[in-house]
Parts: C-alpha cells; sequence; structure tokens
C-alpha cells in the first residue's frame, strides 16, 4: 500500500512537473539577437535529454517501489542481472554521450559569443554601472571616447564617467545617457566597467549576460534584430538597491537612431 | 575468534563524573555528536523562519509581519521589511543554511556519534580536539547571530560575500560595517571548527579500526564521513585564508580584493592593486567542494540505511559506491570556476572548467543507477528512515539533472543568476541532504536515545514534507526560465510583475511546508524523554553501532570489549532463522 501510494505520488509530481515544461507555461521571452537561437537550441536540446532522463529515472523509482512494495510471503529477494558493472558501463556510455554532445555543440555557442571577436563593423558604446544605475557613453562625433579620470567621478555633479572636458578635447562632445539605444541589425560592442560593485549585464531578449567588474574593462557584443523596447537588469548582487537596478535597451531603425544621435549631439 | 582476543584499544579519558564534564565539556564523541545535533537544529529552525519571512516579503511585499518590526526597528519599520534588510535575512539564511546545517549536521552531528561506533573505537582519536572543535563552531554560531542585534543589522552581500561589496566596509551599505566583519570573523573561527573536526575524522577512521575492521568492510556511511573530511581539510584550508584576507581589506587598509579606483558613495577608496575575482577564486575553491561536503555524507546516510530496509546490500557494493564517492570528491577540486562562467574570466576556462562539471555527473549517475538497481527485486520495508531515503532520491534526481543546463557556459548564460539556480541547489544540495539528515534521526533515534521515534508523526511529516518541497522548488524552474532575476528584494521589473503569482504558491507552499516541520520537532522532543523503549536492534541491521550493549551506548561504546568483525557491512541471506549477519557474527553462512 505505502509502495503503491509512493509509486503513484512520484509519477503525478514527475508528470505535472514535465507538463509545465512541455506546455512552455512559463519560458524564455522572444529572441531578438543574431547569436541568441544558438543559446535557445542549446537548451532546448538539453531539455530533450535531461527531460527523457528525469522522467525516465523517476517512473523506474515509482515502478520498482510500487512493485517491490509488496511483501507477500513467499516472494524471493532477486538482483539486478548483471550487478553493478552493468550500472556502470550504462552511466558511463549514456552520461558520456550527453557530455559529448553537449561540450562540442555547446562550446561552440559559448565560443560564438564570449570567444569571437566582435564584428569589424560593430558600433562601440562604453558603458558604466554603478549603484543602482547604468550609463552609457557615445563617443559623438569625432568618434573618440575621453579619458575616463576615477577621481572625478561623481553622481552628485552628474560626472557618470568622470570626465574631464575641461582639459579633454575627447570628451567635450561625448554622450552620456542613461537608456542604452541601438540601431536594429548593426553589431555593437559593449566596453563595460564598473564603478563600485561587481555589477551584471543581462537582457534576457539578447540571450546575453556579463558581470561586470571594478578594475576590468569588459567587452560584450550583440545585434539586435528586432525593434522595441527591453529591460537590462542587474544580476550580481550589489547592495541595498540591487533589485531596482535596470535601465532599458530601445533598438531603433537606423534612420531614428541616427536622429536620435543628432538630437543628443545637439545640446 | 572470540571477541576476548581483541587488543584492548588504548584508553583515551576516564567516564566523566560531574554534569558540567559529562554534558557540556564532555570528551565524549557522542555527547560531541548530540551538541552538534542541537546546534544544527537550532540553526536550522532559524534559518527556515528567516526563508518564511523571505518568503512572505516576495509574495505580499507591503504586509507587514507581526514582530518584525520589534528584531530590527532600521529593517522593517512597522513590520514591513526594507529592501536591504531582505538582503540581510537572505545572507543569514544561506550562511546559516550552508555552514552550521548542512556541513553540521549529516558530518559533524552523525559523523561524530556514529564513526567511532561503526569502526568499533571507544572514542574519536582526540577527544580535547573534538571538544574544542564543537565549541569553536558554537562560538562561530553566535558571533554569526550578534550581526542581527548591532545597530546596522546582518550584513546583505549574500552567503558568497563577494567584493568589493563585502569588502569596502560601510560605504558600501547598511549591514556591510560590523555586520560584515562579524560575518568574516564567524566563518573564519567556524573554519577553524571543521579543520579540527575533519583531523578527528581522518586520524578515526585511518587508525582506531577495531580487528577486523578492514576500509573494505567499512559502512558507506563512514566511508562518506571520511572522504567529506578529507574534502572538508582541503576546502576549509582555503576558505580560511581567505576570511582572514578579507578581515585585512576591511580593517587593516589592505588591498586583496580591492582594485585602484573605487568609487562607492561618492568616496575614492583607498585601495589599489586587488582582485575582486580572487576572491570568488577562493570562495568557489571552496564553495564547490562545500557544497558537496553538504551532501556526500546524506548520500553514504541514505546508501548506509537503505539495505536494513531493501534487505539487500546496495547494488555493485563497496567497490562501486565507495569508488563514485571518491571520484565525487576528487572532481569537486576542477570544477570551481562554474560559479564563474560569467564572471569577467578568461571565457576559454569556461570551456575548461565545464567539461570535469559535466563528468561529474557520471559518478553521480552511477550513485542513483545501483539504488534503483537496489530497488529492484527488494522486500522494501516502508518505515520512515525508508521513506526519506526514497524520497531522497527522488529529489536527488531531480536536483542533479537541473545541474546539466548550469553547467554548460552556453545555456548558462541565460539561466545564470536566475531562480533556476535556486531550483537547482536547493533540490541536490538543501532538500536533499535535508531527506538524508531526517532519515538518518528518524533511523538512529533508537540508538542515540534508546527510543523509537513516533511513526504515525514520521510518515505523516514524510508526507506533506515530500509533497511540499516539489511545490517550493519545482516552480522556481519555471520563473528562472522566464528569466526571473534572483537575490532581489522585489520584483518591479516590467518582465518579471506577471510572475507574482508563482510566486505568491511558492509562498504558501514554504509557510505549509515549514510548518510541517514542527511536527518532526514534537515528535524529536517527545521521543528524547516519553517515546516508547527501543528495541537493541529495531531495524534489523547489521552494522556495529546495532552491537553495543544498550542504547544509548555506554560510555565506551562497547561496554569494555572490542568488537571484532568478520565480514563486510551488508550481509542479508534469505532462509535463516535471520535474513540478516551481523558484521560480528563469527558463523559461516552460505555463499551469496
Amino acid at each position: 500500500m505505502t509502495g503503491k501510494l509512493f509509486g503513484l505520488l512520484v509519477a503525478i509530481i514527475t508528470v505535472v512537473s514535465t507538463a509545465f515544461f512541455i506546455m512552455h507555461t512559463w519560458w524564455l521571452p522572444q529572441d531578438i539577437s543574431v547569436l541568441g537561437h544558438g543559446v535557445d537550441h542549446q537548451l532546448n536540446e538539453t531539455m530533450i535529454g535531461t527531460g527523457l532522463l528525469f522522467v525516465a529515472a523517476q517512473l523506474v523509482l515509482a515502478v520498482f517501489v510500487w512493485m517491490y512494495g509488496d511483501n507477500k510471503d513467499g516472494r524471493k529477494i532477486k538482483f539486478f542481472p548483471g550487478g553493478g558493472g552493468v550500472m556502470v558501463t550504462f552511466a558511463i556510455i549514456l552520461v558520456g554521450i550527453e557530455i559529448l554532445v553537449l561540450t562540442f555543440v555547446g562550446s561552440k555557442v559559448w565560443a560564438s559569443i564570449y570567444i569571437a571577436p566582435p564584428p569589424a563593423d560593430s558600433m562601440q558604446i562604453d558603458v558604466s554601472a554603478e549603484q543602482f544605475a547604468f550609463y552609457f557613453r557615445y563617443p559623438g562625433p569625432d568618434g573618440k571616447f575621453g579619458v575616463v579620470h576615477p577621481e572625478m567621478l561623481s553622481d552628485s555633479n552628474g560626472n557618470y564617467f568622470g570626465l574631464d572636458p575641461a582639459n579633454d578635447v575627447d570628451a567635450r562632445d561625448d554622450i552620456v545617457v542613461g537608456e542604452l539605444t541601438v540601431p536594429v541589425n548593426r553589431p555593437i560592442l559593449l566596453t563595460m566597467h564598473a564603478k563600485d560593485m561587481i555589477h551584471s549585464f543581462y537582457v534576457p531578449e539578447l540571450r546575453i549576460q556579463q558581470d561586470i567588474v571594478p578594475g576590468l574593462t569588459i567587452p560584450l557584443h550583440f545585434t539586435a534584430t528586432k525593434e522595441g523596447k527591453y529591460e537590462i537588469v542587474c544580476t550580481q548582487l550589489c547592495g541595498l538597491g540591487h533589485y531596482s537596478m535596470r535601465a532599458y535597451l530601445q533598438v531603433v531603425s537606423q534612420s531614428d537612431f541616427d536622429q536620435w544621435l543628432k538630437t543628443q549631439s545637439g545640446d | 575468534m572470540h571477541e576476548a582476543s581483541a587488543q584492548p584499544a588504548v584508553h583515551h579519558h576516564a567516564p566523566p563524573q560531574g554534569f558540567i564534564r559529562k554534558n557540556v565539556f564532555s570528551l565524549d564523541h557522542k555527547v560531541i555528536g548530540l551538541q552538534y545535533y542541537g546546534l544544527a537544529l537550532v540553526a536550522v529552525f532559524i534559518g527556515m523562519i528567516l526563508s518564511w519571512l523571505m518568503r512572505i516579503h516576495l509574495g505580499w511585499s507591503t504586509l507587514a509581519i507581526p514582530g518584525l518590526g520589534k528584531l530590527s526597528a532600521n529593517g522593517a519599520p512597522g513590520g514591513v521589511m526594507t529592501p536591504e534588510y531582505y538582503l540581510s535575512l537572505m545572507t543569514m539564511h544561506g550562511t546559516i543554511m550552508v555552514f552550521f546545517v548542512l556541513t553540521n549536521a549529516p558530518l559533524a552531528a552523525f559523523g561524530n556519534y556514529f564513526l567511532p561506533i561503526q569502526v568499533g573505537a571507544e572514542d574519536m582519536a582526540f577527544p580535547r580536539i573534538n571538544m574544542m572543535s564543537f565549541w569553536v563552531t558554537f562560538v562561530a554560531f553566535l558571533v554569526l547571530i550578534a550581526a542581527f542585534f548591532v545597530s546596522d543589522g546582518p550584513p546583505i552581500s549574500g552567503w558568497t560575500a563577494y567584493a568589493p561589496l563585502s569588502a569596502v566596509g560601510k560605504d558600501a551599505g547598511p549591514g556591510q560595517a560590523l555586520g560584515q566583519n562579524l560575518w568574516a570573523i564567524s566563518i573564519a573561527i567556524f573554519c577553524i571548527g571543521q579543520l579540527l573536526g575533519s583531523l578527528n575524522i581522518i586520524a578515526t577512521t585511518l587508525d582506531l579500526r577495531t580487528k577486523g575492521m578492514s576500509l573494505a568492510r567499512m559502512p558507506f556511511s563512514t566511508w562518506a564521513w571520511f572522504v567529506t573530511a578529507v574534502m572538508g581539510l582541503l576546502a576549509f584550508a582555503v576558505l580560511l585564508p581567505a576570511c582572514v584576507l578579507l578581515i585585512l581589506d576591511r580593517v587593516a587598509g589592505t588591498s586583496f580584493f580591492l582594485p585602484a579606483g573605487l568609487v562607492v558613495s561618492d568616496k575614492l577608496q583607498p585601495h589599489s592593486g586587488g582582485s575582486p575575482l580572487l576572491w570568488q577564486h577562493l570562495f568557489w575553491f571552496f564553495g564547490h567542494p562545500e557544497v558537496y561536503i553538504a551532501i556526500l555524507p546524506s548520500i553514504g546516510i541514505v546508501s548506509h540505511i537503505l539495505p536494513s530496509f531493501l534487505r539487500k546490500n546496495i547494488l555493485g557494493g563497496t567497490r562501486t559506491m565507495v569508488g563514485s564517492l571518491i571520484a565525487f570528491g576528487f572532481l569537486s577540486y576542477m570544477v570551481w570556476g562554474h560559479h564563474m562562467f560569467l564572471s569577467g574570466m578568461n571565457p576559454f576556462s569556461a570551456i575548461l572548467f565545464s567539461v570535469p562539471t559535466l563528468i561529474i555527473t557520471i559518478p553521480a549517475a552511477i550513485i542513483t543507477l545501483v539504488w534503483l538497481g537496489s530497488i529492484y527485486g527488494a522486500k522494501i520495508r516502508f518505515d520512515s528512515p525508508a521513506l526519506f531515503c526514497l524520497g531522497f532520491i527522488s529529489v536527488f534526481i531531480t536536483g542533479g539533472i537541473s545541474g546539466f543546463f548550469l553547467a554548460q557556459p552556453s545555456t548558462d548564460i541565460y539561466l545564470h543568476a536566475t531562480y533556476f539556480v535556486v531550483a537547482h541547489f536547493h533540490f541536490v544540495m538543501g532538500v536533499a541532504a535535508m531527506f538524508g539528515i531526517f532519515a538518518g534521526t528518524y533511523f538512529w533515534a533508537p540508538k542515540m536515545f534508546g527510543r523509537m521515534m513516533n511513526e504515525t508523526l514520521a510518515k505523516l511529516h514524510f508526507w506533506l514534507t515530500f509533497i511540499g518541497v516539489y511545490c517550493i522548488f519545482m516552480p522556481m524552474h519555471y520563473l528562472g526560465l522566464a528569466g526571473n532575476v534572483r537575490r532581489y528584494a522585489l520584483f518591479s521589473d516590467d518582465y518579471m510583475i506577471p510572475l507574482t503569482p508563482v510566486h505568491k504558491f511558492i509562498t504558501i507552499a514554504a509557510l505549509f511546508t515549514g510548518a510541517v516541520q514542527f511536527i518532526f520537532l514534537y515528535n524529536l522532543f517527545h521521543t528524547r524523554f516519553w517515546g516508547k523503549k527501543a528495541p537493541d536492534n529495531p531495524w534489523e541491521s547489521t552494522t556495529l553501532e546495532w552491537s553495543t550493549p544498550s542504547s544509548p551506548p555506554p560510555f565506551d561504546n562497547f561496554g569494555g570489549k572490542h568488537p571484532v568483525v568478520h565480514r563486510g557491512p551488508y550481509e542479508f541471506v534469505e532462509g535463516g532463522t535471520a535474513d540478516y549477519v551481523m558484521q560480528t557474527s563469527p558463523e559461516q553462512v552460505g555463499a551469496h
């Protein structure tokens, strides 16, 4: 009786849990990046492979406990044919194949996003993360970023990048904004710095996430393929306002972007 | 061979006389084991209540929690938690659970109590060091709890205490002044306790085994404690200096983890030359072995208990199980970088760390398969220890399998730092280890207290907990897939707001499952004082803890005699008057 109850319960838990995965009741948002499909593909492959393992293992547990929980007299104890060696071989082959497949395919996806250099025509945007905001810097008409002076970083006077326009010609036309606006289908290279804590740049729709570490300049590249407004959230615990640290990503047409850039440079 | 012919073991110390030497500053490994258990019990209920508070806040963020304002007037004015107080509670929940529950209960508590008995020793190799290791751990706990009562509250940097947040001091936010100091000091002290405890377990296993107790005849639980102690010795030896460096950064103006040019609260910090990633490497070099330190003893305990309720040995026997445990321990040192795929370290190393992380699933799969293969053809006895062992297998499978997503850098890109990770480690480390602790408690209570736990309450505890944990942690996978970020006090982001009903469901499940644990607490205390007297060997088990002359065992465990071991730990044979053969039994039994 107890065995049947246990078996039934495990089976119900397995079916209900799996159903929500299969129905995509809660799922990834749409992918809006050139490289994101690789992540999605890998995630789906892993979901199918591990999903089968999950269901198989739980159901075997459920069935065995159901079957062998019955203690009728006269039934003799049986041993699994082949003993432990079969299980060891089975585990090494099954998991080994899964590992090989996942590693070889998955590493390519990882490499395409994090190891491959950004396309040559990428537009560079500088990112500064601080408690609890992201700021974005465009080089302005001269195409050059001004030098960052940490001792001049200040929230109170709005100098989020520690620029010195008085002495630095390159810094004078730098555009600093709190929203990341990019043209659609244009490769973007972010060079990211953190002012105070480790922060992380996460855009679920772009399938990218990257920690931003004080003392390092960390590159990250992406190409957005769909116009719209998306959220950039911080995923590395950075202090009391961590939950509120976010910015918006605006993906706009090239002409809208040019217009936007012109307006920003104008003032 | 008779028991009288055994060589007397070294007499470490005489039975204590006074109350204090007997119960407080005791040298007896059994008392010390119970002290560790008691400490873990206090800690786990504090940790659980913290998780209740966090869950209530995540479901209903504006709800006033009665009495919370009294605990912290700043942290919860009027009973409504501030976002920073949420982070404080989260930090304390993680720290208490990982260190003072999951490291203490399965290893230090059960290991202390039963390892010497299972190898046939009178006590641990170094009883004074053993006593010291508990009291050091106790002090560490007091120091940590003190953080609740300092003016700006407990630290907010999480149990991982990433620098610079943990290293710059009060400019980093509330709790990052004295609270974070107390945290770092507490964990450093805790490391000392663990190092002493690990030494003792290793020495006892290697040196104090009784006659006939070869390594191959040691029970799986003893093997697991031994392998875990070796891991602990290597892991805590890294966390200890890491904590010392963190304390120096905080109080002595050094810059181990702090780079130049750091501007916090509009102030340029007087540091240069350090690396925040150094802390992560040191922490996870400890931290990944640590999560196996939390689960390995439970794997051993479950493997030790199951044979008594399946009435046969685990499939593959000692060679398969112990080989897998050792492989687990060895590989656990090569995988720490999988916590750091997106940390900014060289992206090539992510691939390198991913491979051993995936390979570690092989010993995990072998262990799971031999458990399943052992259930095949068994005659299962469904007493409460067995139910928790079977439940353990289910949650271990669930928690282990989600690891495939996080072990691969390519899928970790999306799921890192989401609730998917929370689901994964709570299933595989938290819930599974807790099931091991419950199984061990129900199994060994007759030995520790000489009394049987109430079986009806125990079974009720099992069924409700088993359903409850799935209701809490399974939906967290869905949240993670939807991109819900962890360690957020509120979900105010546009795409997370629609997920609030899922959070409410989880909160209700957590409140319910937490309440069920009071059934266990009641059962434990009632059994300790008023429980039904236990027979000598209630589960008809085979190992040495069931050969002691009384329950609880006398001061020297075997009443002046030294057990002699004649066979492996789990010999069950059908057909005779009894279907099991004690390790101490000298008679020849039919080939098996």
